[in-house]
């Protein structure tokens, strides 16, 4: 392999900003102030939260490097839905909601700047080559789900996609698994809403280049989640949504859940 | 859609390549069945022996080369897997290595097995699904496709699934009109919740006119069919043909689908069944209408 990729020894991964700007603007200060040498953003800028368009300032004046997650790649591209495949009719009319929300709201300025985000990026976080991506290496809506995504497939993408360690979001809950071979898969999670654990904080991951593997940390981050509620209720946003950034807890779009992430929420 | 069939008969159907083996697919109980549904695409029953049961060292092998495939996800179906004796060792060590799902009709499961199945489950970092097949959201609209007193005996199922932590998915054929979509699923909700089950999913699937099913509603006519045209722009990611095989007795299958069709097996290995499909039969149809519908994410109507 080649150099030519940007290499970093402690760098801070987030995705699912979901409009959430209360918690990107508070988990960006929080990775700041933990010395890191660089921010990413996976994708999903938009989608449940109010006033999409606040998000993109912080992530440019904070030198965020931002990939296009498949809510992006459709608000960018005018596509009909969110791309995430939802059939259940509660779900598929709540995201609608959103959809057209984060649509409508998203000034057309920002829809093409997010039209030309990468849709993968590669570093070096010390010697390990690092894949970040939204969904998968090889799918931007592929959901990585901790209860559903074997040991195997994750070497197979690894080898496939030429990386040692593959970052990646989409599902909005995070986990990590070290393989072996020096290879490790990282879901960063969502800062854009809390992780179905009951929990208000919403989550990034921290990663510290070490050898064999890149140490993992995922940091819990409080927001005034509350003034967040309050917004979403003037700009009439759902009920349900709502409820879950007070709660911690998921009310819509549960369907796409494997039944052990499914199981540990309430609904 | 008049000039389907003729267009159909020239040159080739489209070849639809093995992308990604993302499904393994275990036909554990052949095509042998305690029930006899008037739909059932592959005509499985008590005396349809066509198809074996797969016995334990089988699936043990076929789960070790799967390893250097990099499968995503295991799916059990037969006939009715609870009718393999050796089900749950199979189970327990395909757990071990990636998540399971079973496609049952779950009126085999005392109490015994589900403790069993909810210990497997407790012991594996991946997830294991139920599938429990039910045709209606109660005996007057199930019983007539899958056999007199199957609605109470799969729902006793369904509880005591329920009671030991599962989240089992009741999968549907949709035997019914699609614009009764909505008041089918409320009667299911409720169904479903005299059994304790307070937040159920479910998954309606379309019918596959093949098997017992063209008798009971009609069999595929000859615009039914993918043509090349069709496929054009189309995500062949979206068949399960591109990224999935079904293990059989009688060797490896392009789905699970098609193992009627001598034509779909596709030989003896992971290796051999490696290969493009043309898909000219008329089921593959319903697969390129709906996506790959017998995976857990593919519902009528969804992207799979």
């Amino acid at each position: 392999m080649s150099g030519g990729e940007p290499t970093h020894e402690r760098i801070a991964v987030f995705g699912g900003v979901y409009s959430n700007h209360l918690a990107l603007a508070a988990a960006i200060a929080d990775a700041r102030a933990r010395d890191v040498d660089a921010i990413f953003c996976l994708g999903d800028m938009g989608a449940f939260g109010p006033h999409p368009d606040k998000v993109f300032p912080l992530l440019i004046e904070n030198d965020v490097s931002t990939l296009r997650g498949n809510y992006d790649d459709s608000i960018a591209r005018g596509l009909d839905d969110c791309q995430c495949g939802y059939t259940d009719p509660r779900d598929n009319h709540f995201a609608g909601l959103s959809y057209r929300y984060t649509y409508e709201k998203t000034s057309p300025r920002w829809r093409d700047w997010m039209g030309a985000l990468p849709e993968r990026r590669r570093i070096r976080l010390g010697d390990r080559r690092a894949l970040l991506c939204h969904g998968s290496p090889r799918r931007m809506n592929e959901f990585l789900w901790e209860s559903t995504t074997p040991d195997a497939f994750i070497e197979k993408l690894c080898r496939e996609f030429d990386a040692d360690v593959i970052l990646c979001t989409h599902t909005g809950i995070h986990w990590s698994r070290p393989l072996r071979g020096g290879r490790l898969c990282v879901n960063v999670g969502a800062i854009g809403r809390p992780a179905n654990d009951g929990r208000t904080d919403v989550w990034y991951a921290l990663l510290q280049a070490d050898d064999p593997l890149p140490r993992v940390e995922f940091v819990p981050v409080a927001y005034d989640h509350e003034a967040l509620a309050t917004e979403m209720a003037e700009e009439s946003l759902p009920r349900e949504f709502i409820d879950t950034i007070l709660s911690g807890w998921w009310t819509t779009c549960t369907e796409i859940l494997p039944m052990k992430e499914r199981r540990r929420g309430m609904f | 859609m008049s000039i389907a069939s003729a267009a159909a008969r020239t040159p080739r159907a489209p070849q639809v390549p093995l992308v990604s083996l993302d499904y393994l697919w275990f036909q554990v109980a052949g095509t042998v069945c305690n029930l006899r549904c008037t739909h059932c695409f592959i005509s499985c029953a008590p005396d349809n022996h066509s198809f074996w049961f797969l016995d334990l060292p089988t699936v043990l092998d076929y789960l070790e080369r799967s390893r250097a495939w990099g499968v995503k996800e295991y799916y059990f179906t037969g006939g009715e897997p609870f009718m393999n004796k050796e089900l749950l060792p199979m189970l327990e060590a395909t757990l071990a290595v990636g998540p399971a799902s079973v496609l049952t009709n779950a009126t085999l499961l005392p109490e015994r097995t589900v403790r069993r199945l909810a210990e497997i489950e407790a012991g594996s970092r991946y997830s294991l699904e139920l599938r429990v097949s039910l045709d209606g959201p109660s005996p007057e609209t199930n019983d007539p496709i899958r056999g007199e007193g199957t609605f109470e005996r799969a729902m006793e199922g369904v509880g005591r699934l329920v009671e030991h932590g599962f989240l089992p998915i009741i999968t549907a054929a949709q035997v019914w009109c699609p614009h009764e979509d909505e008041a089918v699923l409320d009667r299911f909700y409720a169904s479903c919740r005299k059994v304790r089950y307070e937040r159920p999913r479910i998954k309606i699937l379309p019918s596959i006119h093949l098997g017992r099913e063209v008798l009971r509603s009609r069999g595929y006519d000859d615009s039914e069919i993918v043509t090349a045209e069709m496929m054009e722009g189309h995500d062949l990611t979206t068949l399960l043909c591109s990224s999935g095989r079904v293990v059989t007795n009688r060797g490896v299958y392009v789905c699970p689908i098609l193992i009627d069709d001598e034509g779909a097996n596709l030989g003896d290995s992971l290796e051999a069944a490696d290969r493009p499909f043309e898909i000219d039969r008329s089921a593959c149809y319903t697969c390129w209408l709906h996506g790959a519908i017998c995976t857990n994410t593919g519902h009528l109507g969804g992207e799979a």
